[in-house]
């Protein structure tokens, strides 16, 4: 069963600003499904049209075969949505937070209050659940909105960038969290402007701009069509000028650091050997970050040069 | 949801207002007992005894249960309108709005917050009135209704404010320049029977009035208006603005893009 099934959905505020073109989409059940693209593209709007909070112009979104259109109640009750903005009462205490959003859902006050204290501990906010929830860091909040959204077990958990704004070590500790929740049978799609976040969590991807869906395939299958890779040499000795290497484009970034870009496949073993001869010593290597941001800005600058 | 699960959310609101009520019940409950306090100080006692008797009664008995449903009124309105529009500000509204509760059930927790306020703050504002005078209840089960109805009506009242409030100051607005008037002339003070005849029927279009008689009726056995009529119109309004809300929310009015 698709876990999402968007049909030809369109949304136009008012009279002009047109958010979302016809746009369609499938998320199959169990999958990590990355939904990117720029600021304005459509992405909150597509969220909040599954999540019932905005209304579509013309189309449907189907919830485990559930209209958001006609069954309503039906589709929304498989959903957990953490929204991009706190949007939660800063006066209330996690705690009640959480127990009130479940009772929403149905789910009765004893098996909200045992959920509540499961999730606080999952997410590390268990000694913060009697505070008022404004007292939070950034963090505390944005995981305290996931905790909310997994309230009442939802076989789709929808996040719009969460964790924007979080620092490194929360946002790891998140991406573990998610994956986890993945892997216990929980359908999740993410919006996310961290490309590594969407290259190291999801499976699948659609990268919509302008409304529209520009690409809609496997992580893998899109970082397949790279056709150039790009390695960072830390050098042993500090170098004057870029060494030549066939096929290679370098460019020299510092006295000791050069980056080399290569066709994809190319043996290492020749670079290496050639760095080696011309008495170049490397101390180290790595990939260049981030090969999907590549990816992201040449799909998103194709239909623009188009235009 | 089968009737037992929507019991839970419906639950949820409520208990969501009681705590709210509670959390803030310097903001809650505290004013309104100050003020009518201060109104059976001066009002009753002071200036009262020089008034002497209206309707029948000393003027003290008699502004009682007028206080007491003003009381009620402004403190179910005000409880509605900010608590749902506080809701929609702060947009934690959304939490409601994404789930599968259904809008008779939001509405209906909604109200039954505005209309526990009420009771709390009408009940305060009666303990305190016992202080001044000794009342005897002539019709408990009318009092009691007519309560009731009268903080049920405007809550949703409370709530179409809240839905059509953008800012702050739009849910200060109807409260401040239509609700208070209405109050003051719906014969809280003063029995219409006194007013010239143009005036009088001018009052029977104010609302307050019929819900200030019931009460008086349940209160004194004395009422300016026939029960009757003032309970079936209290009704009616319940049913034409109850609809409305209804309406507004499965519109999505001020709630859904």
């Amino acid at each position: 069963m698709h876990a999402l099934d968007v049909i030809n959905l369109k949304k136009t505020y008012g009279t002009r600003v047109e958010a979302l073109k016809g746009i369609s989409l499938t998320v199959e059940e169990g999958d990590f499904f990355a939904l990117l693209g720029p600021n304005g593209a459509g992405k909150s709007t597509l969220i909040g049209i599954a999540a019932s909070l905005v209304r579509p112009s013309s189309g449907d979104v189907k919830v485990f075969g559930k209209s958001v259109v006609s069954e309503r109640s039906a589709a929304v009750s498989h959903i957990g949505l953490v929204p991009q903005e706190f949007n939660f009462n800063q006066f209330e205490k996690p705690f009640e937070i959480l127990v009130n959003q479940a009772g929403y859902y149905g789910v009765p006050r004893d098996l909200a209050k045992n959920r509540a204290e499961q999730y606080l501990k999952q997410l590390s906010l268990w000694d913060k659940k009697d505070v008022a929830s404004r007292t939070l860091s950034g963090g505390m909040k944005r995981r305290l909105m996931i905790a909310r959204a997994m309230m009442h077990a939802p076989k789709l958990l929808i996040l719009d960038e969460p964790t924007a704004g979080v620092d490194i070590e929360i946002r790891r500790s998140m991406w573990t969290y998610l994956k986890d929740i993945n892997r216990a049978g929980t359908t999740v799609i993410l919006t996310t402007h961290y490309l590594e976040e969407a290259e190291s969590l999801c499976r699948n991807i659609a990268i919509i701009d302008h409304g529209m869906i520009v690409k809609n395939t496997t992580v893998k299958a899109l970082l397949g069509t790279l056709d150039r890779e790009t390695f960072v040499f830390d050098l042993a000795q500090p170098l004057a000028q870029a060494p030549d290497l066939p096929d290679c484009i370098v460019h020299r970034v510092d006295d000791t650091t050069i980056e080399v870009d290569v066709p994809r496949g190319t043996e290492l073993n020749g670079l290496f050997a050639i760095l080696s001869a011309a008495g170049i010593g490397v101390r180290s290597m790595r990939n260049k970050a981030n090969r999907l941001e590549e990816l992201f800005v040449r799909l998103l600058e194709k239909p623009r040069d188009a235009a | 949801m089968s009737a037992a699960v929507r019991w839970v959310p419906f639950k949820t609101i409520v208990i969501k207002e009681i705590n709210r009520i509670l959390r803030i019940w310097g903001q809650t409950l505290v004013p309104p007992a100050i003020t009518m306090t201060l109104y059976f100080l001066i009002f009753g006692q002071l200036i009262g005894s020089r008034i002497g008797e209206m309707g029948g009664h000393r003027y003290m008995d008699f502004i009682v249960p007028g206080l007491v449903m003003m009381s009620v009124i402004q403190n179910a309105y005000g409880n509605v309108v900010s608590s749902f529009f506080g809701s929609k500000f702060g947009r934690y509204v959304e939490e409601l709005l994404v789930s599968p509760t259904p809008n008779w059930i939001i509405l209906a927790g909604y109200v039954c917050g505005g209309v526990l306020r009420g009771c709390m703050v009408g009940g305060i504002v009666l303990i305190v009135s016992l202080l001044f005078t000794d009342l005897s209840i002539a019709h408990p089960l009318v009092m009691i209704a007519s309560v009731i109805l009268a903080a049920v009506l405007f809550s949703l009242a409370g709530f179409v404010n809240a839905v059509y409030a953008k800012k702050f100051d739009d849910i200060s607005i109807i409260p401040t320049f239509i609700l208070t008037p209405l109050t003051y002339l719906g014969g809280v003070f003063y029995s219409v029977s006194l007013l010239p005849e143009f005036w009088r029927n001018v009052s029977l279009a104010n609302p307050i009035l019929y819900t200030v008689n019931a009460f008086r009726y349940g209160v004194l056995g004395e009422s300016d208006v026939p029960v009757g009529v003032a309970f079936a119109i209290m009704l009616a309004a319940i049913l034409v603005l109850g609809a409305y809300c209804l309406r507004l929310l499965d519109k999505g009015v001020g709630l859904r893009a």
